[in-house]
């Protein structure tokens, strides 16, 4: 060893631009995406710390106001004696103007607030009942943590233990267990959920319920897979061999190597179980109100396009954002993690 | 390729099964009929005869299967909305779902396959770069709040198309675009790696020597055998246009099946939910039961895997 030469790149220069600079686009993509998700998991846990208003309770002068950085919106009206009648948006009548401006004589020109700017106390606005969008967004964040941690608890620790059981036994239970998947994933459960929330109401137990028979079967058929191939590695003829149980087998010497798998699943299925959700409750068969869930107050601000688009605009850009970054890191993370998921996406 | 066909069936039928249990269980735990039916001053004599009438004197699995019967006659009783027959409001329902299925279907191929094409053949170009965005987009962008964001800039405030409703040809666009956003973003990414594939294979290289056109290498040579995998993507395509609908109508305030669902839903009218989550449920596992019969035919590898 003593004549060979240990080659190291030279000592990097630690000049924060070049440093910068070399980053590729990708890498400030994904650090936008884990900002993002950061951002989201942080204000929604710390919700009612963080959140500037009640999100339940509104003040009803306040009503649909716009987005902090917009500003009033007025025009120009001609005072005039009896405003001729489908000429209301030109004339105003001389007791009205003078209500705006005691000065105001007829034939003069007055303005006239058509819509109150936004107010810095609400950033993102307000709702049609004078709620803070924001705070609202905030909470609706802990709900959708909320959500997607207890279903993919819950569909992940089934579809792992079954995918486990399915890979490893194989035969005719794996056959079983697979022909369940099967049927599971030809369910439209959209449709189930509609059926379910018409029978028994809303609730956040029916909620979770059908995310999780939506989510179990994804998690059960790639684990099953990966075990598939686990199971004839020799390091588990030789725990046979040893006399180790099937338990131990399955839990302490296969369980580990689906880990990675695992994690990958479970961060793709975040983003479709938080679109699944929003889809539910957009419908008005999600939890119920008033929980602000976003896809809800997308719902709420249907109606009011035309003069407050910001109430079903800002909840959706939450969606869009949180998913995105899930997606964005998701990839990376299959990338990283599990090349050979890649080809089975 | 008949036990193919025969798995295939059994799991569509179990699968349906699985459904009308759902729905039935679900209706005998939404609580007991007849305290819609009848108000506080009948007698118990009346009780029991409607109980009678309605079949809630027989054991539950009888009247389960009493339920399979009057389904498979497409009998599915009054919808509370209307007070007609279920089968008879779904079916009048059935042709607008139709046309915004088959619109976005179309948009979905039009928008998704030539966008495929050239991101394989010019990678990293800009096409490639639009074509991964709309991918991306398209996984990530709920669609309901697509639709709701088209209204507002394409109706609200340019005024080019109605903003719900069915009327002339400008009133189908941003539906349509709503239903089969997230079908083009699937169909471009299956076209691009398949064409990606394609044109690694050893004819096109064979081609190539040989002197060929890029142009017919493209369209002829590659195109042909890039086509396969997103038509058998057709049948989860179909499923979700179907359960897109729900969505996409009830944005748009189209008069089909889905808004139909919606009201449904809204105004708690169980028997009118039951009859569309059949009928949605048996549309959406047929035609994904024929197209993969008919992409088994086409391809021998399937039968086997």
């Amino acid at each position: 060893m003593a004549d060979t030469v240990l080659v190291t790149r030279p000592p990097s220069s630690v000049n924060p631009l070049q440093w910068i600079r070399r980053l590729r686009r990708r890498h400030i993509i994904l650090g936008i995406s884990v900002f993002l998700l950061l951002l989201v998991a942080g204000t929604g846990i710390l919700a009612p710390l963080i959140a500037p208003h009640d999100p339940h309770k509104g003040n009803l002068a306040d009503q649909k106001l716009p987005t902090a950085w917009i500003g009033e919106r007025t025009t120009t009206k001609i005072v005039v004696e009896f405003p001729e009648p489908g000429l209301s948006h030109r004339q105003i009548s001389i007791s009205r103007a003078q209500r705006i401006n005691p000065d105001a004589a007829l034939g003069e020109e007055v303005a006239v607030v058509l819509r109150d700017g936004g107010k810095s106390r609400y950033l993102l606005g307000t709702d049609d009942l004078g709620r803070d969008i924001l705070s609202r967004i905030i909470y609706g964040a802990r709900i959708s943590l909320i959500i997607a941690g207890v279903t993919l608890g819950i569909g992940g620790a089934i579809g792992t233990g079954l995918g486990l059981i399915a890979g490893y036994f194989g035969k005719l239970v794996d056959e079983l267990l697979m022909r369940i998947v099967d049927i599971f994933l030809a369910l439209p459960l959209v449709l189930v959920a509609l059926v379910l929330v018409v029978a028994v109401g809303q609730s956040f137990f029916i909620t979770t319920m059908v995310l999780v028979l939506f989510i179990w079967v994804r998690f059960a058929r790639q684990i099953r897979g990966e075990v598939l191939q686990l199971k004839t590695m020799d390091y588990v003829s030789l725990a046979k061999v040893a006399g180790a149980s099937t338990p131990r087998i399955l839990f302490i010497h296969l369980f580990p190597g689906v880990i990675n798998t695992l994690i990958v699943v479970a961060t793709l299925q975040v983003s479709i179980v938080i679109l699944v959700e929003s889809t539910l409750s957009f419908l008005g068969a999600g939890v119920p109100p008033p929980t602000p869930a976003w896809g809800s107050m997308v719902a709420d601000g249907r109606d009011f396009l035309a003069d407050a688009w910001w109430i079903s605009t800002m909840p959706g850009v939450a969606i869009l954002l949180t998913v995105l970054s899930l997606n964005l890191f998701g990839d990376w993370l299959r990338d990283r993690l599990d090349p050979k998921l890649r080809q089975l996406n | 390729m008949q036990k193919f066909i025969l798995r295939r069936l059994a799991i569509t039928v179990v699968t349906l099964i699985l459904v009308s249990l759902i729905v039935f269980v679900m209706a005998r735990a939404s609580g007991d009929p007849r305290t819609l039916l009848l108000d506080d001053y009948a007698s118990t004599e009346m009780w029991d005869e409607l109980g009678v009438e309605l079949g809630l004197d027989k054991p539950l699995y009888i009247q389960y299967a009493i339920f399979l019967g009057d389904a498979l006659l497409l009998d599915f009783g009054d919808s509370v909305i209307d007070n007609q027959p279920v089968t008879a409001t779904i079916l009048e329902r059935l042709p607008a779902t139709l046309q915004l299925g088959a619109a976005a279907f179309i948009f979905s191929l039009v928008i998704g396959i030539p966008l495929g094409i050239l991101s394989s053949i010019r990678r990293d170009s800009f096409w490639d770069q639009v074509g991964k965005l709309v991918a991306l987009l398209g996984q990530s962008m709920p669609p309901f709040w697509l639709g709701i964001m088209m209204i507002f800039f394409f109706a609200v405030m340019l005024g080019w198309v109605p903003p719900s409703g069915r009327y002339e040809w400008n009133s189908f666009v941003l539906p349509a675009i709503t239903l089969g956003w997230f079908t083009v973003a699937a169909n471009m990414r299956i076209v691009r790696s398949a064409m990606l594939d394609s044109l690694d294979t050893e004819y096109i290289k064979l081609a190539r020597a040989k002197g060929v056109s890029e142009t017919q290498i493209i369209w002829k040579h590659a195109l042909k055998n890039a086509v396969i995998p997103p038509l058998t993507f057709m049948g989860i395509t179909l499923g979700t246009l179907v359960t897109g609908s729900i969505v996409a109508e009830t944005v748009f305030a189209w008069p089909g099946i889905g808004l139909l669902a919606f009201d449904a839903l809204r105004q708690s009218d169980y028997s009118l939910l039951q009859g569309i989550v059949v009928f949605f449920a048996v549309m959406y596992l047929g035609t994904s039961l024929l197209v993969d019969i008919l992409y088994a035919y086409l391809d021998p590898r399937i039968r086997y895997s």
